[in-house]
């Protein structure tokens, strides 16, 4: 059976969810083969849960260069082992630096990219959502092997104890005339809230919310629901939430099991970014808002008396 | 200094977009055409460069006949010249055949130290052509810049995305893609929109950047779209009037949802 390799998504020490998944989804196409970049020591503290997901094999690439240049590394290793192996496919995660490493590495492959794909089956035919899930698009690569970036949150984590064999590959000398240099790494700082595009509730606010102070109206339903919080783009440009917390096509995309939107009209714009979500309620003082129009359940309302009486209605239901 | 911003011509991402049944590319002819904003801040960074010193500014696009009026915008805030390469060939290409076009394109100007693109397109958001087309020249590529700054023969860039912020620094020839808090860029001016009338425009096909028409467009491409369709309207559910107890009246819902 041919191996398929699946580049692992680690932070500080700890695997995220979306290799889980990548490694589910490698099963339907071969063997699993996880794939560690990663400074010396990484792959110790990963190894028992790739194992636990599925990874027949643990491909260990560790240097200090592994951290100190922008996506080389990672294209290097993983061009390396797709020479050696020939996989189906190679799956890497859908964040901003794994799409830079799947678009090099199907370059310097001449490989066929499947971007960001929210599903793949045994044949290696992809699905993606594009426009923010106004279609679903079916594609695949005509090339022995497929670079896939995988959407976070796509599809159910099976567990699945596999062997886990670590082998030592070596991170190719960078040359460093020609890649580019990373000092002064931090990561962002994100609160105690779940991640937005991770969250299984998120709770958005938007032009109605009319300041950055009312936006504790927001927060205090998302901690309630331990959700994470959104924003509309006419939110964030009126300066009432930071640009990072934008849903909407120039925002993020998110697609939890419920999403709440709160004093947000519902414009094309917003609605390409969560759309998709399993179960969509709003609150809005305008009856005519789009909004309305793929809402599951609507209130036709002022958000500051909705919203605090649903935040103190989760809390009796929680404790 | 030799600096090309690339642009694209996107659908605007506020009016409807869709698919075309024929060939399952993007339907560019249904739907208003705008220079992708995140464009407009690629080409001020290069006019920033060039007000600072002394840069000659090239603006680049691979796109239809209306794609012009996207170079027109570019050039009228300040940009030198432009080059559009134009082909029914290219139609359809995939992110990887669309590398190519570009890393050829560049090649045509000649002697360039630094490439300038947005981060992310509004419409393919394959967020990785810099990068793409630095390894395609043999190039470093320094992407999603919130900052940017050009001396001693490097860029250094301040990187920040979803995942962290930090510094890069490479070596020119270089690829740089921006992201959206490296500045606000400019309005055209009345003189700069009648100066770019005049700013020399060379068209080329694939032929004139040594390609042939079955490495790029729907042929050229690696990936093929076997279909695709809409998604099933959502239609409305309930929608109820606040009568004092709408907060009450969501949570019974989320209740009967199994939600919380």
């Amino acid at each position: 059976m041919s191996e398929v390799l699946v580049l692992v998504d680690h932070v500080d020490g700890e695997i995220k969810k979306n290799t889980y998944e990548m490694l589910t989804a490698a099963r339907r196409l071969g063997e699993p083969s996880a794939v560690v970049v990663g400074t010396p020591g990484t792959a110790t503290k990963l190894a028992e849960g790739l194992a636990a997901h599925g990874a027949e094999k643990v491909y260990v690439a560790e240097s200090d260069d592994a951290v100190n240049y922008l996506s080389t590394p990672q294209v290097d290793v993983l061009a390396s082992l797709v020479e050696r192996v020939s996989p189906p496919a190679v799956l890497i995660p859908a964040g901003a630096d794994g799409r830079e490493v799947a678009g090099r590495l199907a370059v310097r492959t001449n490989s066929g990219w499947l971007n960001d794909l929210v599903d793949i089956d045994g044949d290696r035919n992809g699905s993606h959502s594009i426009f923010g899930g106004a279609f679903t698009v079916q594609s695949h690569a005509t090339t022995d092997t497929a670079i896939v970036s995988w959407r976070s949150g796509s599809i159910e984590v099976e567990e699945n104890a596999a062997a886990g064999t670590q082998e030592t590959v070596e991170v190719p000398a960078v040359d460093a005339a020609r890649s580019a240099k990373v000092s002064n790494r931090a990561p962002i700082v994100g609160g105690d809230r779940p991640e937005l595009t991770e969250a299984s509730i998120v709770v958005s606010g938007g032009r109605g919310v009319g300041s950055a102070d009312n936006f504790n109206v927001v927060e205090g339903l998302a901690d309630s629901l331990h959700a994470a919080v959104g924003a509309s783009r006419a939110a964030v440009d009126s300066g009432y939430y930071p640009n990072q917390f934008q849903v909407g096509q120039t925002g993020k995309t998110v697609s939890p099991q419920l999403y709440i939107a709160l004093g947000i009209s519902g414009a094309i714009q917003h609605r390409a970014g969560m759309q998709t979500s399993k179960t969509i309620v709003a609150v809005n003082k305008d009856p005519e808002a789009p909004i309305f129009e793929i809402a599951d359940f609507g209130i036709v309302g002022d958000l500051f008396s909705v919203a605090p009486q649903l935040t103190e209605e989760v809390g009796k239901r929680s404790s | 200094m030799n600096i090309v911003v690339l642009i694209k011509q996107v659908p605007d991402t506020w009016s409807e977009r869709t698919l075309s049944d024929g060939d399952k590319t993007l339907d560019r002819a249904s739907s208003d055409a705008v220079l992708d904003e995140i464009n407009e801040r690629a080409v001020e960074e290069a006019l920033k460069i060039k007000e600072a010193g002394d840069a000659e500014v090239t603006i680049l696009t691979a796109g239809p006949d209306r794609a012009t009026d996207a170079v027109r915008k570019a050039l009228s805030m300040g940009a030198d010249k432009a080059v559009h390469v134009n082909d029914d060939a290219i139609h359809g290409s995939d992110a990887v055949a669309t590398a190519k076009v570009l890393a050829k394109a560049i090649g045509t100007v000649g002697d360039v130290d630094l490439v300038i693109a947005g981060n992310e397109a509004t419409d393919g958001r394959s967020g990785a052509m810099a990068g793409m087309i630095g390894e395609v020249l043999g190039w470093p590529s320094l992407t999603h810049a919130n900052a940017l700054s050009v001396a001693d023969g490097a860029a250094t860039v301040k990187r920040e995305t979803d995942e962290g912020t930090c510094d890069v620094t490479a070596a020119l020839p270089a690829v740089v893609s921006v992201a959206e808090k490296i500045n606000e860029p400019r309005y055209p001016s009345f003189k700069g929109i009648m100066a770019a009338k005049k700013k020399p425009v060379s068209t080329l096909g694939i032929s004139d950047l040594g390609l042939d028409a079955s490495e790029v467009g729907l042929d050229g491409s690696l990936v093929k779209v076997d279909s695709f369709a809409p998604r099933p309207p959502k239609s409305g559910g309930q929608k109820v009037e606040d009568e004092g107890d709408g907060g009450q009246k969501i949570a019974e819902f989320l209740v009967g949802q199994k939600l919380i």
